[in-house]
Protein backbone atom coordinates (compact mmCIF):
# COMPACT_ATOMS: atom_id res chain seq x y z
CA UNK A 1 0.00 0.00 0.00
CA UNK A 2 1.26 3.51 -0.92
CA UNK A 3 0.87 4.62 2.75
CA UNK A 4 4.01 7.44 1.83
CA UNK A 5 1.44 9.00 -0.58
CA UNK A 6 -1.78 9.05 0.74
CA UNK A 7 -0.58 9.04 4.70
CA UNK A 8 -3.45 8.40 7.33
CA UNK A 9 -6.73 8.80 6.19
CA UNK A 10 -9.95 9.88 8.59
CA UNK A 11 -12.62 7.81 6.59
CA UNK A 12 -11.98 4.39 4.54
CA UNK A 13 -14.87 2.98 2.88
CA UNK A 14 -14.81 -0.21 2.19
CA UNK A 15 -17.31 -1.14 -0.75
CA UNK A 16 -17.32 -5.15 -1.76
CA UNK A 17 -18.36 -5.93 -4.95
CA UNK A 18 -19.20 -8.54 -7.31
CA UNK A 19 -20.30 -7.79 -11.13
CA UNK A 20 -20.97 -4.48 -9.96
CA UNK A 21 -19.15 -3.12 -13.25
CA UNK A 22 -21.58 -0.09 -13.95
CA UNK A 23 -22.77 0.45 -10.43
CA UNK A 24 -19.38 0.64 -8.75
CA UNK A 25 -18.37 4.07 -11.25
CA UNK A 26 -21.76 5.46 -10.29
CA UNK A 27 -21.06 5.11 -6.70
CA UNK A 28 -17.53 6.37 -6.62
CA UNK A 29 -18.46 9.50 -8.01
CA UNK A 30 -21.43 10.11 -5.87
CA UNK A 31 -18.92 9.68 -3.00
CA UNK A 32 -16.63 12.18 -4.18
CA UNK A 33 -19.69 14.35 -5.12
CA UNK A 34 -20.68 14.17 -1.34
CA UNK A 35 -17.62 14.54 0.07
CA UNK A 36 -15.65 16.89 -1.31
CA UNK A 37 -14.07 18.00 1.57
CA UNK A 38 -13.12 14.90 3.83
CA UNK A 39 -10.20 13.08 3.88
CA UNK A 40 -11.21 9.34 2.61
CA UNK A 41 -9.99 6.73 0.67
CA UNK A 42 -12.55 3.87 -0.86
CA UNK A 43 -11.63 0.25 -0.69
CA UNK A 44 -13.39 -1.87 -3.42
CA UNK A 45 -13.08 -5.27 -2.33
CA UNK A 46 -13.48 -7.56 -5.83
CA UNK A 47 -14.65 -11.15 -5.52
CA UNK A 48 -13.25 -12.03 -8.88
CA UNK A 49 -15.86 -10.36 -11.31
CA UNK A 50 -16.27 -12.04 -14.24
CA UNK A 51 -18.22 -8.86 -15.79
CA UNK A 52 -14.86 -6.58 -15.85
CA UNK A 53 -15.75 -4.64 -12.26
CA UNK A 54 -11.82 -4.23 -11.63
CA UNK A 55 -10.95 -2.55 -15.23
CA UNK A 56 -14.04 -0.11 -14.31
CA UNK A 57 -11.51 0.27 -11.19
CA UNK A 58 -8.55 0.80 -12.35
CA UNK A 59 -10.05 3.60 -14.98
CA UNK A 60 -11.68 5.62 -11.48
CA UNK A 61 -8.32 5.62 -10.22
CA UNK A 62 -6.79 7.12 -13.40
CA UNK A 63 -9.33 10.07 -12.69
CA UNK A 64 -9.72 10.30 -9.31
CA UNK A 65 -5.89 8.79 -8.42
CA UNK A 66 -4.79 5.46 -6.94
CA UNK A 67 -4.37 7.01 -3.05
CA UNK A 68 -8.22 7.37 -3.10
CA UNK A 69 -9.56 4.43 -4.86
CA UNK A 70 -7.55 1.36 -3.53
CA UNK A 71 -8.30 -1.90 -5.22
CA UNK A 72 -8.11 -4.83 -3.30
CA UNK A 73 -9.27 -7.77 -5.08
CA UNK A 74 -9.88 -11.62 -4.43
CA UNK A 75 -9.91 -14.51 -6.32
CA UNK A 76 -13.72 -15.53 -5.94
CA UNK A 77 -16.83 -15.10 -3.78
CA UNK A 78 -15.67 -15.43 -0.78
CA UNK A 79 -18.67 -13.68 1.24
CA UNK A 80 -19.31 -10.43 2.96
CA UNK A 81 -17.87 -10.93 6.05
CA UNK A 82 -14.04 -12.00 5.21
CA UNK A 83 -14.43 -9.01 2.07
CA UNK A 84 -15.23 -6.70 5.36
CA UNK A 85 -11.99 -7.99 7.22
CA UNK A 86 -9.87 -7.76 3.59
CA UNK A 87 -10.78 -4.33 3.61
CA UNK A 88 -9.94 -3.58 6.63
CA UNK A 89 -6.28 -4.82 6.31
CA UNK A 90 -5.87 -2.35 4.02
CA UNK A 91 -7.87 0.76 5.37
CA UNK A 92 -5.64 3.53 6.74
CA UNK A 93 -8.95 5.20 8.32
CA UNK A 94 -9.65 6.02 11.68
CA UNK A 95 -13.59 4.67 10.88
CA UNK A 96 -14.21 2.37 8.66
CA UNK A 97 -17.91 3.05 6.24
CA UNK A 98 -19.29 -0.24 5.10
CA UNK A 99 -21.69 0.44 2.32
CA UNK A 100 -22.96 -1.67 -0.38
CA UNK A 101 -22.34 -1.14 -3.99
CA UNK A 102 -25.60 -1.55 -5.44
CA UNK A 103 -26.17 2.08 -5.09
CA UNK A 104 -29.30 1.15 -2.64
CA UNK A 105 -26.99 3.03 0.04
CA UNK A 106 -26.58 6.07 -1.24
CA UNK A 107 -23.46 8.19 -0.60
CA UNK A 108 -25.72 11.46 -0.16
CA UNK A 109 -25.90 9.96 3.49
CA UNK A 110 -22.17 9.93 4.24
CA UNK A 111 -21.91 13.29 5.94
CA UNK A 112 -25.34 12.72 7.93
CA UNK A 113 -22.92 9.66 9.42
CA UNK A 114 -19.90 11.70 9.82
CA UNK A 115 -21.92 14.80 11.57
CA UNK A 116 -23.55 12.31 13.76
CA UNK A 117 -20.23 10.60 14.86
CA UNK A 118 -18.58 14.21 15.87
CA UNK A 119 -21.89 15.47 17.74
CA UNK A 120 -21.97 12.30 19.68
CA UNK A 121 -18.60 10.32 19.67
CA UNK A 122 -20.59 6.97 18.94
CA UNK A 123 -18.55 4.03 18.48
CA UNK A 124 -21.16 2.76 15.79
CA UNK A 125 -23.37 5.12 13.38
CA UNK A 126 -26.20 2.65 11.62
CA UNK A 127 -28.42 3.54 8.88
CA UNK A 128 -32.23 3.19 9.51
CA UNK A 129 -34.58 2.61 6.73
CA UNK A 130 -37.41 2.06 9.01
CA UNK A 131 -37.46 5.51 11.07
CA UNK A 132 -39.75 8.52 9.48
CA UNK A 133 -37.29 10.76 7.35
CA UNK A 134 -35.81 6.68 5.96
CA UNK A 135 -37.68 4.45 4.08
CA UNK A 136 -37.81 2.20 1.03
CA UNK A 137 -38.31 2.30 -2.66
CA UNK A 138 -39.02 -1.11 -5.01
CA UNK A 139 -40.08 -3.34 -2.23
CA UNK A 140 -43.48 -5.36 -3.18
CA UNK A 141 -45.54 -6.36 -0.27
CA UNK A 142 -43.75 -9.24 0.31
CA UNK A 143 -40.69 -8.43 0.66
CA UNK A 144 -41.98 -5.49 3.15
CA UNK A 145 -44.14 -8.12 5.43
CA UNK A 146 -40.78 -10.43 5.77
CA UNK A 147 -38.75 -7.20 6.51
CA UNK A 148 -41.19 -6.14 9.22
CA UNK A 149 -41.88 -9.60 10.47
CA UNK A 150 -38.01 -10.10 10.50
CA UNK A 151 -37.50 -6.94 12.70
CA UNK A 152 -40.20 -7.18 15.07
CA UNK A 153 -38.94 -10.95 15.90
CA UNK A 154 -35.94 -9.69 15.92
CA UNK A 155 -36.94 -6.53 18.35
CA UNK A 156 -38.87 -8.88 20.53
CA UNK A 157 -35.82 -11.83 21.04
CA UNK A 158 -32.92 -9.88 21.30
CA UNK A 159 -33.27 -5.79 22.26
CA UNK A 160 -30.53 -5.02 19.85
CA UNK A 161 -30.44 -1.28 20.47
CA UNK A 162 -30.77 -0.63 16.98
CA UNK A 163 -33.93 0.09 14.84
CA UNK A 164 -32.88 -1.31 11.58
CA UNK A 165 -30.90 -4.91 12.32
CA UNK A 166 -30.41 -5.86 9.13
CA UNK A 167 -28.94 -3.11 7.06
CA UNK A 168 -25.71 -2.89 6.02
CA UNK A 169 -25.05 0.78 5.73
CA UNK A 170 -22.78 1.93 8.80
CA UNK A 171 -19.61 3.75 9.97
CA UNK A 172 -17.57 1.96 12.93
CA UNK A 173 -14.48 3.26 14.75
CA UNK A 174 -12.15 1.29 13.39
CA UNK A 175 -10.59 -0.42 16.80
CA UNK A 176 -14.87 -1.28 17.08
CA UNK A 177 -15.04 -2.76 13.49
CA UNK A 178 -12.02 -4.49 14.13
CA UNK A 179 -13.30 -6.17 17.81
CA UNK A 180 -16.95 -7.13 16.07
CA UNK A 181 -15.89 -8.89 13.18
CA UNK A 182 -13.28 -11.03 15.23
CA UNK A 183 -16.65 -11.87 17.71
CA UNK A 184 -18.95 -12.70 14.92
CA UNK A 185 -18.89 -16.37 13.25
CA UNK A 186 -22.41 -15.97 11.06
CA UNK A 187 -22.94 -15.27 7.62
CA UNK A 188 -25.02 -13.00 4.82
CA UNK A 189 -27.80 -11.08 6.98
CA UNK A 190 -27.05 -12.68 10.28
CA UNK A 191 -23.61 -11.48 10.13
CA UNK A 192 -24.84 -7.66 10.04
CA UNK A 193 -27.69 -8.83 12.64
CA UNK A 194 -24.97 -10.10 14.57
CA UNK A 195 -22.52 -6.83 14.42
CA UNK A 196 -25.06 -4.52 16.01
CA UNK A 197 -26.25 -7.24 18.79
CA UNK A 198 -22.80 -8.00 20.21
CA UNK A 199 -21.92 -4.27 20.07
CA UNK A 200 -25.08 -3.30 22.39
CA UNK A 201 -24.03 -6.20 24.50
CA UNK A 202 -20.24 -5.18 24.56
CA UNK A 203 -21.64 -1.46 25.40
CA UNK A 204 -20.80 0.56 22.89
CA UNK A 205 -22.37 3.17 21.71
CA UNK A 206 -25.05 3.32 18.97
CA UNK A 207 -26.99 5.75 17.21
CA UNK A 208 -28.73 5.56 13.98
CA UNK A 209 -29.41 8.29 10.97
CA UNK A 210 -32.33 7.79 8.81
CA UNK A 211 -31.13 6.42 5.10
CA UNK A 212 -33.44 5.84 2.51
CA UNK A 213 -33.05 2.25 0.52
CA UNK A 214 -33.79 2.40 -3.57
CA UNK A 215 -33.86 -1.19 -4.24
CA UNK A 216 -31.10 -1.91 -7.00
CA UNK A 217 -31.69 -0.78 -10.59
CA UNK A 218 -28.67 -2.26 -11.97
CA UNK A 219 -27.67 -5.81 -11.84
CA UNK A 220 -28.99 -8.87 -10.03
CA UNK A 221 -29.72 -9.18 -6.58
CA UNK A 222 -27.48 -11.75 -4.50
CA UNK A 223 -30.48 -12.33 -2.00
CA UNK A 224 -32.21 -15.83 -2.51
CA UNK A 225 -34.89 -17.87 -1.05
CA UNK A 226 -33.04 -19.71 1.56
CA UNK A 227 -32.12 -16.54 3.05
CA UNK A 228 -35.36 -16.25 5.09
CA UNK A 229 -34.20 -20.09 6.89
CA UNK A 230 -30.57 -18.48 7.52
CA UNK A 231 -32.44 -15.78 9.43
CA UNK A 232 -34.51 -17.89 11.53
CA UNK A 233 -31.47 -20.14 12.08
CA UNK A 234 -29.51 -17.17 13.07
CA UNK A 235 -31.97 -15.48 15.82
CA UNK A 236 -31.96 -18.49 17.53
CA UNK A 237 -27.95 -18.31 17.21
CA UNK A 238 -28.10 -15.02 18.45
CA UNK A 239 -30.90 -15.80 21.32
CA UNK A 240 -28.60 -18.51 23.15
CA UNK A 241 -25.13 -16.92 22.28
CA UNK A 242 -25.62 -13.13 23.31
CA UNK B 1 -41.03 -17.84 32.56
CA UNK B 2 -42.05 -21.55 34.34
CA UNK B 3 -41.16 -20.00 37.67
CA UNK B 4 -43.77 -16.96 36.80
CA UNK B 5 -46.45 -19.65 35.59
CA UNK B 6 -45.83 -21.79 38.77
CA UNK B 7 -46.22 -18.97 41.08
CA UNK B 8 -49.57 -17.51 39.52
CA UNK B 9 -50.40 -21.88 39.76
CA UNK B 10 -49.81 -21.80 43.94
CA UNK B 11 -51.62 -18.81 44.06
CA UNK B 12 -54.60 -19.62 41.59
CA UNK B 13 -58.24 -19.77 41.98
CA UNK B 14 -58.73 -21.08 38.59
CA UNK B 15 -59.49 -25.18 38.62
CA UNK B 16 -57.27 -27.31 38.54
CA UNK B 17 -57.89 -28.72 35.24
CA UNK B 18 -57.70 -25.22 33.25
CA UNK B 19 -54.47 -24.17 34.72
CA UNK B 20 -52.31 -25.48 32.04
CA UNK B 21 -54.55 -23.51 29.75
CA UNK B 22 -53.00 -20.55 30.52
CA UNK B 23 -49.43 -20.35 29.17
CA UNK B 24 -51.47 -21.02 25.79
CA UNK B 25 -53.29 -18.23 26.17
CA UNK B 26 -50.14 -16.29 26.55
CA UNK B 27 -48.66 -17.63 23.82
CA UNK B 28 -51.90 -16.46 21.93
CA UNK B 29 -52.30 -13.38 23.18
CA UNK B 30 -48.18 -12.97 22.39
CA UNK B 31 -48.88 -14.09 19.33
CA UNK B 32 -51.48 -11.69 18.29
CA UNK B 33 -49.68 -9.10 19.75
CA UNK B 34 -47.13 -9.47 17.52
CA UNK B 35 -48.91 -9.71 14.38
CA UNK B 36 -50.61 -6.17 15.27
CA UNK B 37 -47.32 -4.83 15.72
CA UNK B 38 -46.05 -6.11 12.22
CA UNK B 39 -49.14 -5.08 10.62
CA UNK B 40 -49.08 -1.94 11.95
CA UNK B 41 -45.65 -1.48 11.07
CA UNK B 42 -46.69 -2.88 7.69
CA UNK B 43 -49.14 0.29 7.04
CA UNK B 44 -47.09 2.73 8.03
CA UNK B 45 -43.68 1.03 6.33
CA UNK B 46 -41.76 4.56 5.67
CA UNK B 47 -41.57 4.75 1.89
CA UNK B 48 -39.46 7.21 -0.84
CA UNK B 49 -40.57 6.90 -4.30
CA UNK B 50 -39.21 10.19 -5.05
CA UNK B 51 -35.74 8.79 -4.17
CA UNK B 52 -36.05 6.45 -6.81
CA UNK B 53 -36.25 9.76 -9.27
CA UNK B 54 -33.31 11.37 -7.34
CA UNK B 55 -31.34 8.58 -7.92
CA UNK B 56 -31.92 7.90 -11.55
CA UNK B 57 -30.76 11.64 -11.96
CA UNK B 58 -28.01 10.92 -10.01
CA UNK B 59 -27.18 8.30 -12.43
CA UNK B 60 -27.17 10.11 -15.22
CA UNK B 61 -24.87 12.41 -13.93
CA UNK B 62 -22.57 10.51 -12.89
CA UNK B 63 -22.46 8.68 -16.59
CA UNK B 64 -22.26 12.10 -18.11
CA UNK B 65 -19.32 13.07 -16.02
CA UNK B 66 -17.40 9.74 -16.22
CA UNK B 67 -17.69 9.18 -19.95
CA UNK B 68 -16.38 12.79 -20.04
CA UNK B 69 -12.86 11.55 -18.13
CA UNK B 70 -12.90 7.75 -20.15
CA UNK B 71 -14.64 5.56 -17.63
CA UNK B 72 -16.35 3.02 -19.66
CA UNK B 73 -20.01 3.55 -17.90
CA UNK B 74 -21.65 1.08 -20.65
CA UNK B 75 -23.28 -1.97 -19.13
Amino acid sequence: MEAAAGGKRAYSIIVPTYNERLNVAIIVYLIFKHLPDVNFEIIIVDDGSPDGTQDIVKQLQQVYGEDRILLRARPRKLGLGTAYLHGLKHASGEFVVIMDADLSHHPKYLPSFIRKQKETGADVVTGTRYVKNGGVHGWNLMRKLTSRGANVLAQTLLQPGASDLTGSFRLYKRDVLEDLISSCVSKGYVFQMEMIVRATRKGYHIEEVPITFVDRVFGISKLGGSEIVEYLKGLVYLLLTT
Amino acid sequence: MSAIWIALLETSTVPQSYTWLLPIYLVVALGCYGLFIVGFGLMFFPTCPQEAILLQQDIVEAKEFLAKKGVDVGS
